[in-house]
């Protein structure tokens, strides 16, 4: 018989769902999103996972985790320290504990306190059972036990299958904490084991029981509400994660421009996923490749670009070093191309797992000889499709390949996205150069851009050898003349240099002493800092850089306006050398490599420590 | 001096396409005698009997003496980068699978620096003709051993002779499941023709190793096949469906052993019956492997004709062509449909 129960409502919830990663965090973090978004909130997600597929079971190696923020206003990071925390084992409230303030809640899976697990975690003693969380609410509930409860007498259901379905009842009894509908997890779980009556059965109980435990019983005895966010723009939603986002804005790009798609790439973390969910796309005609390895990704990409399509590669650090010498033949060839670095912890095979912008420096300089390229980033995972647009807008007027700059958290973590109106997403126009009748073509000939015809196979008349040798001006010929390498050298940097990108937006309060600036990725957290800060009642000032190469022809002015300048970056300092070489500017740095998101409590910290 | 192909403006006007059009006007630099001038020369005097005009006409070439082929034909042309030809090709076919593509390439650059990507080439059956001139040495880099160059063999950067096995091209394309692989002779004036029309008839990869000569860095290499007195004695001719038999009066032939193994027999002791009739359109490779093995680098005995030429099936084209029409007619429309997905939720003014 269910208790009566008290409702709170909150403005805003963090949860993380933390497990070994054979657990299934993954996916009971994925569907509270989904429930999460169908309520209307507004929301940020957090994926964190190792990189072994399944590393040792029940050890701090083995973690898993998921987080997800959700308010009922506008908000812009997946959050620093979690309200709730699950842990479905040992190991989990080892590995996260640490990161929660005191007050928080902690909902263990009481029966994976076991003495084995307690020593493979590194437990001396059960944590439980000690005052290690006083300061903490914890509630102890055997999750194996009752899902096995749960589908005892079904057929077919084995002990397996129960123990494999707990994270279902986890799902579930935060659901009904928080207060979130199943039915978008039943549906998803319908069509997942489809089929497979025996799983479907076991899941779809435990989640049930999940919920009952928390309506029935009085261990949890107040529901929270975060009702629907008031501040969005109107409009029609959908959650997506950076991945997807690129990927949608690849087939934008294909169907604005009337390019066909051409994407390949060679499997590495975590870009692999933009190649799973490209090629799912034949419907739009998207042509995906798993190539045989980097270099001939970017190959294929740049070959594609040659023969008239919208040729594009995407890969992550050690992936960038292999494509360096193709994206150097593509600067000289002067073709559209498009590079997409999902970076992640480097050098080396560094941390796969784990994100950072590392590669600012090496899509700037990362090429033999003067080899300018246009670098663009995206700021959140929405972002991402308005990213991709703006970077093969760039590549197909100015023939040139260019490199997007996201990063690994970008590609796993999800937020609302209010979908465009597609007919006033700008066109693209290729501008093929039309069949020649007399006069002798000169591939090589620029226009006002400084671009150069692109002309593809098939057309008559402009026939035309390109190749990594030093072209002639403008017939394209060999030519090893001193002058006209220098001419060719100006002109690859003058029009890289004009391209014409938007200027540097700054949100500054009118008597701000003290401008933050970040590019990519950091763009939520440095708003959500900004925004407590001003709440303290103190004058600040902000600007994310998209375009990092041009720079925003207004950044020089913005950085001197400002009598001291931070630039907040999870590398060792790449765009602030940039900033500092480029404008002779005093500017600070605050740089960190933790293979994490900066946190809006650190950077407000940061902040309050320079005004 | 200008040339201006005949396919400018209005397509052709009726007129048959002649070696001029696929000439580019510029001035070859090759060192003289040079064995890449005939295969040039072979390759532009061939081209218009495909009546394919130069505009669907693409040649791609990595790096090295024959990379440079691609700036003397009149088509459209890339010179790319080391042994990234192929690669290159791969992403050009699956945009635009309708073009004659023709990759150019070295044997330092196919098989040394540009290997992984022949062989995934050669994997795929992709709709190209790859043209592997096969010097045994680097010219371009002025002469150091090459991945096909002799055991033993003494160059700049093996001065007390190589001391890694060579390749045997054809091995190596049977071995990545090459559908057609054939070799030729830089200086043969009908047979170079008769295999560039055989790989161009080829509806997959087409893999023609041609024997060419470095008169600078490897002067001689091949003379054993292509000297009068001596090539009678070397050129072992396949010739689909014909007994496999060469020598100056025909006298000597090849026979498979019991075990499976081929050698090189007198016909008189083996009787003309015993020969090996070659079939070049077998499905299993075996028998074209094995007789690639009759190769000798060092002696100067090889075959030279078709060693494989069996149409693998392939759903590359289909796939092509049903992924472009989906391109074409995926419209705002269908855009807006999967941007949309299956979970939304509206937020009202």
């Amino acid at each position: 018989m269910a208790v009566a129960k008290g409702i709170e409502e909150r403005e805003r919830v963090i949860v993380r769902f933390a497990g070994d990663s054979g657990d299934g965090m993954q996916l009971a973090g994925g569907r509270f999103t989904d429930a999460t978004a169908s309520l209307g909130n507004d929301l940020a997600t957090l994926p964190n996972f190792p990189a072994e597929i399944r590393a040792p079971a029940g050890t701090l190696a083995g973690v898993s985790s998921f987080q997800i923020h959700f308010a009922a206003r506008d908000i812009v990071t997946p959050g620093d320290t979690p309200n709730v925390l699950v842990a479905m084992n040992p190991a989990a409230l080892k590995a996260n504990v640490g990161e929660l303030e005191r007050g928080a809640t902690i909902i263990v899976n009481e029966d994976a306190f076991t003495v084995r697990n307690l020593q493979k975690a590194g437990y001396d003693a059960n944590p439980l059972d000690d005052d290690s969380l006083n300061s903490f609410i914890v509630r102890r509930i055997p999750m194996n036990t009752l899902t096995q409860r749960a589908v005892e007498g079904m057929e077919e259901v084995t002990t397996r299958d129960a123990l494999r379905a707990k994270n279902l009842f986890a799902l579930g009894l935060l659901c009904w904490l928080y207060d979130r509908p199943t039915a978008v997890t039943e549906a998803w779980l319908e069509k997942k084991f489809a089929g497979r009556t025996a799983s479907l059965e076991a899941n779809l109980a435990a989640l049930r029981a999940g919920w009952s435990f928390g309506e029935t019983t009085e261990l949890i005895d107040v529901q929270i509400r975060v009702p629907a966010a008031h501040d969005m723009e109107p409009g029609i939603y959908r959650t997506v994660n950076g991945t997807t986002a690129t990927a949608l804005g690849l087939v934008a790009a294909s169907v604005r421009s009337g390019l066909q798609l051409v994407f390949a790439s060679y499997p590495i973390t975590p870009a692999s996923e933009l190649l799973h969910e490209l090629a799912r796309h034949r419907k739009a005609g998207v042509r995906t490749i798993q190539a045989e390895d980097e270099i001939a990704a970017a190959g294929m990409a740049l070959g594609a670009a040659f023969g008239g399509a919208l040729g594009v590669t995407a890969t992550s650090g050690p992936g960038m070093d292999l494509k360096a010498e193709t994206v150097g033949l593509a600067v000289m060839l002067e073709l559209p191309m498009l590079i997409i670095d999902v970076q992640r912890a480097g050098p080396s095979t560094g941390m796969p797992t784990k994100t950072e912008q590392s590669d600012l420096l090496m899509a700037l300089y990362g090429r033999h000889g003067e080899s300018p390229l246009p670098i663009v980033c995206a700021t959140t995972p929405a972002q991402c499709f308005s990213a991709v647009l703006d970077a093969v807008r760039i590549a197909v007027r100015y023939r040139t390949p260019v490199i997007l700059l996201t990063d690994l958290f970008l590609a796993n973590s999800s937020e609302p996205w209010r979908l465009p109106d597609v007919e006033l997403l700008a066109r693209i126009d290729p501008a093929l150069a039309p069949a020649n009748g007399h006069e002798p073509f000169e591939p090589y000939a620029r226009n006002a851009d400084g671009a150069r015809p692109w002309a593809v196979p098939g057309t008559p008349g402009l026939e035309h050898r390109i190749g990594g040798i030093e072209k002639s001006q403008p017939s394209g010929g060999i030519s090893y003349e001193p002058a006209n390498h220098q001419l060719m050298t100006d002109q690859r940097r003058e029009r890289i240099a004009g391209i014409e990108v938007a200027p540097l937006v700054v949100d500054a309060d009118d008597d701000a002493d003290l401008l933050v600036v970040g590019w990519g990725s950091s763009f939520g957290t440095l708003r959500a800092a900004v925004r407590r800060l001003r709440q303290g009642g103190h004058p600040i000032a902000h600007a994310q850089f998209h375009n990092l190469n041009p720079l925003p022809a207004n950044t020089g002015e913005v950085l001197a306006r400002f009598k001291r300048v931070l630039v907040a970056e999870m590398n060792d300092g790449q765009l602030v050398r940039v900033l500092r070489a480029e404008y002779g500017l005093h500017i600070e740095s605050y740089a960190i490599t933790q293979g994490r998101p900066l946190l809006a409590a650190e950077m407000e910290r940061e902040l309050l420590e320079r005004l | 001096m200008a040339t201006v192909s005949k396919t400018n403006g209005n397509g052709h006007g009726g007129a048959p396409l002649t070696k001029a059009d696929f000439q580019a006007p510029v001035e070859t630099r090759w060192c003289p005698g040079c064995g890449d001038y005939a295969i040039l020369a072979a390759v532009q005097g061939f081209l218009p009997e495909l009546g394919i005009p130069p505009e669907r006409t693409v040649f791609v070439s990595g790096i090295g003496c024959a990379g440079r082929f691609a700036y003397y034909m009149n088509t459209y042309g890339m010179h790319g980068i080391h042994g990234r030809a192929p690669a290159i090709a791969t992403g050009l076919v699956a945009a635009r699978p309708e073009l004659s593509v023709w990759i150019v390439t070295g044997d330092g650059d196919a098989l040394s620096i540009g290997g992984n990507h022949l062989i995934h080439a050669l994997r795929r059956d992709i709709p190209v003709k790859i043209l592997l001139f096969n010097n045994r040495i680097y010219g371009l880099t002025k002469g150091q051993a090459s991945p096909t160059s002799e055991l033993g063999k003494v160059t700049k950067s093996s001065p007390f002779g190589t001391v890694d096995a060579p390749f045997n091209p054809i091995s190596l394309a049977l071995g990545a499941g090459a559908s057609f692989v054939a070799r030729t002779l830089d200086t043969d004036k009908h047979h170079l023709p008769a295999m560039l029309r055989a790989a161009a008839a080829h509806p997959g990869a087409a893999l023609i190793e041609i024997y060419q000569n470095c008169p600078v860095f490897n002067d001689g290499a091949f003379d054993a096949m292509t000297e009068k007195q001596t090539r009678d004695a070397n050129v072992i001719a396949l010739e689909h469906g014909q007994p496999i038999r060469f020598g100056a009066e025909r006298e000597r032939g090849v026979v498979r052993a019991a075990d499976g193994t081929l050698a090189v027999v007198a016909v008189a002791d083996a009787g003309e019956d015993a020969l090996l009739v070659h079939d070049a359109h077998r499905e299993d490779p075996s028998l074209a492997f094995a007789l690639s093995r009759l190769a000798d680098v060092a002696g100067g005995v090889a075959p030279i004709g078709i060693f494989r030429a069996a149409p693998r099936e392939s759903q590359t084209a289909e796939v092509a062509a049903e992924l472009a029409s989906a391109h074409r007619s995926f419209a705002d429309g269908d855009l807006a449909a999967l941007l949309h997905g299956s979970d939304t939720w509206s937020v009202g003014a």
